[in-house]
Order: structure tokens, then sequence, then C-alpha cells
């Protein structure tokens, strides 16, 4: 029998630190450590026997029944659903994202008055703009996003940074240490991918979107140093927690603005030469994604980028199976946007704001990470579908 | 409900949006996640046990093969079995009774009972 490769995972302790990373006692880093694996199990053991169990007893079961094999998403997910070994995988799964959350809210919740008071040390005023009349969109506060009590933006106290330190602490289980040691390799792979295209070319301004706690952003900003980075994002704690992160690991271009990236008025027309943003569109919504591409228009300068990584479509070429793996985030871990985003040509959305047909680009990026201590997405052969650390650009060059 | 106060309860706050059940009988799936929640503590444990071992062991009080090579006088085998059967027994409390259950089946319920004796 082949062997197979149960580990491949970093121990927790491998993490990236910066001044406001919580700290874990022991047993908390244990807890995070059990819980990367668990997860890495359930991808790499567990779920293909869902694979095989499709294969060999859902789809002839649903052939007998129906003359054909699924051919649409929702018939193939509802028999699927009846699946032992799927129901298994799944409440396994969901069970891990619940134990992850509380395992994280409670290492956060403990050091508190620390991480608020680190953070107030290390932002000023030119780190880190604030908008309290920034109301939160209303597709973020129907669900908390993948089970995240609270969400991106509950401020449980003053100055709260909780959810954003909780998320950063935790993004090593939730992905299975793909996202590398600081859980940027989005951004760094979306910085491999700019700099192969376009080896000379320099940004000066580049705005993210949807930044969180800029853990994407930081690579890019690093990797340009001359050029001035506004990030934006609804949540206060994201914000406050990215910016005192970004001082203490030593990046300095980069100011997190409190914004809703579906009205960033307050920029001028063509003042940014990259729009960017990594997994942001699919927690946003129909209306706001038009509003966000025609933004996205009006503020590009000509010769500039716009870049939006999210998973693949769902087109016809992608396996039924595939598409219903791909959207069970979409209804188990609070996802609501998920299956939407996923089937919507986003090509005309961008055609829709304005931009030129023959102006729109499409590529891929993998997540860059510190190779031959955390796994890499590239070489990795477990499929954890929606969560695979591999993207695909929607974009266009102006 | 409003938010919990205390940091314990808090951290166990449900997210926003009604949970999804995948086995038919939520009993199940209730029985799957406090089975998780405990292999997840029992890892954790585990690997505080080790911890200890190794520090030991780097402070020279403990020698590795020590464990491994450790053997119980007649007293400490007694003791271990006795804890080792104790714990099973806890553990499968509801198997023990389920069989007694079986020697009465007329036993009343409690509910039965008080209508018998206080109709």
């Amino acid at each position: 029998m082949e062997e197979m490769n149960h580990d491949g995972l970093p121990d927790y302790r491998a993490v990236g630190r910066h001044a406001v990373f919580p700290v874990a006692d022991h047993d908390q880093t244990e807890r995070f450590n059990f819980l990367a694996r668990l997860n890495r199990h359930l991808a790499s053991v567990v779920l293909p026997g869902v694979a095989d169990a499709y294969r060999e007893r859902v789809e002839p079961a649903f052939e007998a029944a129906n003359g054909r094999k699924p051919a649409r998403r929702p018939e193939a997910r509802r028999a699927l659903a009846a699946d032992p070994l799927y129901q298994t995988w799944s409440a396994l799964r969901r069970n891990t994202m619940e134990m992850r959350q509380q395992a994280g809210l409670a290492l956060v919740l403990g050091q508190r008055d620390r991480l608020i008071g680190e953070t107030r040390r290390l932002v000023d005023a030119g780190r880190l703009k604030l908008d309290p009349a920034v109301s939160i969109p209303a597709y973020l506060t129907a669900v908390d996003h993948h089970c995240m009590p609270g969400s991106y933006y509950t401020e449980r106290t003053a100055d709260d940074v909780t959810a954003a330190a909780n998320y950063d602490a935790g993004m090593f289980v939730t992905t299975g240490g793909m996202l590398g040691r600081y859980t940027d390799g989005g951004g760094r792979g979306m910085v491999e991918y700019m700099r192969r295209q376009n080896p000379n070319w320099q940004p000066r301004r580049v705005l993210d979107l949807g930044c969180g706690l800029g853990h994407n952003v930081l690579p890019i900003a690093a990797a340009y140093p001359e050029a001035q980075i506004v990030a934006v994002d609804v949540a206060a704690p994201m914000l406050r927690y990215g910016a005192a992160r970004a001082a203490s690991l030593g990046v300095d271009n980069v100011v997190f603005v409190q914004a809703d990236a579906a009205d960033l008025s307050q920029f001028d027309d063509a003042s940014f030469d990259w729009i960017q943003s990594t997994m942001f569109l699919h927690e946003t919504s129909s209306r706001a994604l038009r509003a966000i591409m025609a933004e996205n228009r009006r503020l590009i300068v000509p010769g500039g980028f716009v870049i939006h990584i999210e998973q693949p479509q769902y087109d016809a070429d992608m396996p039924v199976f595939e598409q219903v793996m791909r959207d069970w985030d979409a209804f188990n871990n609070n996802e609501p946007f998920w299956t939407k985003l996923h089937e919507v040509d986003l090509d005309q959305y961008m055609v829709d704001a304005g931009f030129e047909r023959s102006q729109l680009l499409h590529g891929g990026v993998t997540a860059v990470v510190d190779r031959g201590l955390f796994p890499d997405a590239a070489e990795d052969g477990a499929e954890d579908y929606g969560r695979r650390a591999a993207w695909h650009i929607t974009g266009a060059h102006v | 409900m409003s938010e919990p106060s205390d940091a314990v309860t808090l951290a166990g706050t449900k997210a926003k949006g009604k949970r999804p059940y995948f086995f038919a009988d939520a009993d199940v799936e209730r029985v799957l996640s406090i089975a998780m929640a405990v292999a997840g503590e029992l890892a954790v444990t585990r690997m505080r046990l080790d911890t200890l071992e190794e520090l030991l062991t780097k402070k020279g009080i403990l020698a590795k093969e020590d464990i491994d090579n450790f053997d119980p006088d007649a007293a400490q085998r007694r003791a271990r079995g006795r804890w080792q059967a104790e714990y099973l027994a806890r553990i499968l409390r509801i198997v023990q009774q389920e069989r007694e259950a079986l020697a009465v089946p007329d036993e009343p319920t409690s509910e039965a009972a008080g209508e018998r004796f206080d109709p």
C-alpha cells in the first residue's frame, strides 16, 4: 500500500510571531495542533472516501432511479447528503470549525487588554484611519462568516481587536498551514504573479479591498516599498490589528482605512495603479459586486491593473461532484454569497462596469510559502476543494 | 439572549446563522461533537505528558527508558488495575445500566410511579 502523508504539517510553534500575535500556552498550542492535524486528516484521509462513496454508490443509485447521472449541483448535493460517509465528513468538518473558533476566542479573550494595549502603542494616525460613519453591509451581518462568532466587525470593548487576533491565531488551523508562516501565501503568490507578468513595472499607489488584518497586502507592500498602499475594510477590529501587525513586522507603507469597497468616494478618479483583492469578493453580494467593479473602473489609472483572486468558477467543465464539494462552505460554513459568486460571469460584471473586454485578464495564483516547512499548495496532493490554496484571477489591464 | 460576560461562555458562543445537521438523527451529531471535543482534550493532555517527560529527561530526573521499563510492584499493579476497571465502568455506565434494566422489563418510570402513588 502506498505510504500516505498523514502529517506534512509543521508544529503550531512555527507560525510567525509579531507584537500583537496572541501568546498561546502549552495546551492552547496543542489544541491548535490537534485541530490543524484533524483538518489535514479530514482533507487527506476522510475526504477521498467521500469521493469514493460518490462514485461507488451515490452516483449509481441516482442513475438507477433516474436513468441518468446527476447533472446539476442541487440534485447531486441532495443525493450526496444522504450518504453516511459524507455525513460523517461534514459533521466532523463543521465541528472542527466550531472547535477552532472556541479555542481561538478563548485564547484571545484571555489576553484582550494586552492586545489592545500593544495595538494602541504601535499604531499612529499615519497607519490607521477609522470612520465610525461606515456602516457594516447587510451581507456581513446576516450570518457570521465562516462560523466566526461576532464576525469581523463586533467590538466587544473599546478599541477591540479580538476578532482579528482570533482570525490571525487560527488561520493555521483552518487552512492546514497551506498559507504559510504569516498566512500570507496568497499575497506572496500575487507578488510572484505580478513580477513574472510585469517584471519592470512599479506600482505607485495600490488599493487592497477587504484587507481584513492585512495578511495578504503586507507581502505586496514589502515587495514594492516605494509604493503607497491603501488597505480598506469595513471592520474596525481588523484594521486596528492589521495596522499594529504591520508596524510590528516593519512594514511602513500601508495605511489601513475604514471604508466600504462599494463606496470609495473619498478617493479621486484614476488614483490607483493597482487595485486588488484576495478572497474578498465571495464575502460580498451581487449588488455590492456591481458597485465594487464600478469603483474599480473609476479609480484605476490608464495602464493600471485590477486583480481579484478567488476560487475557480463552477463552469461546465467542472465535474458536478467537485462543484458540490466546493460549494460545501456556502451551505455549511456561513458563506452565503459563495455559490452565487462562483456561478456568475465575472467578466460580464467587469464589462458592465465599463472595462473593455479586450482589457480583461485571467490567470492562476498559488500560495507561496516557506517551502520545506509548510506544505506547498502547488505540490500538495490533498484536494480540499474550496479551501485549496490555489486561486483564479479575474481582472483587467486598462 | 444578550452576549455572555464571562470568557468561558463567550468563547463558546454560537455563530450567527442556523446550524446545519448532517446526520438524520441530531442526537448522533451531538454525541459526535462531544466525543471530538474530548478527543481534542485527550490529544492536548497526551502532548502535555510528552512535554513533561521530555523536560524531566532533559533535567536528568528521568531517563526516557525509565517509563518504558517501569515495572510496577504487586501493590502498584493492583492499584492500576483497579483504576482501569473504575475508569471503564465510569465511561460505560450506560451499558451496565441498560443491561440491568433488561432484568426488570415492567419497571415503572418515575412519572408512572408518581401516578400510581399519587393519582
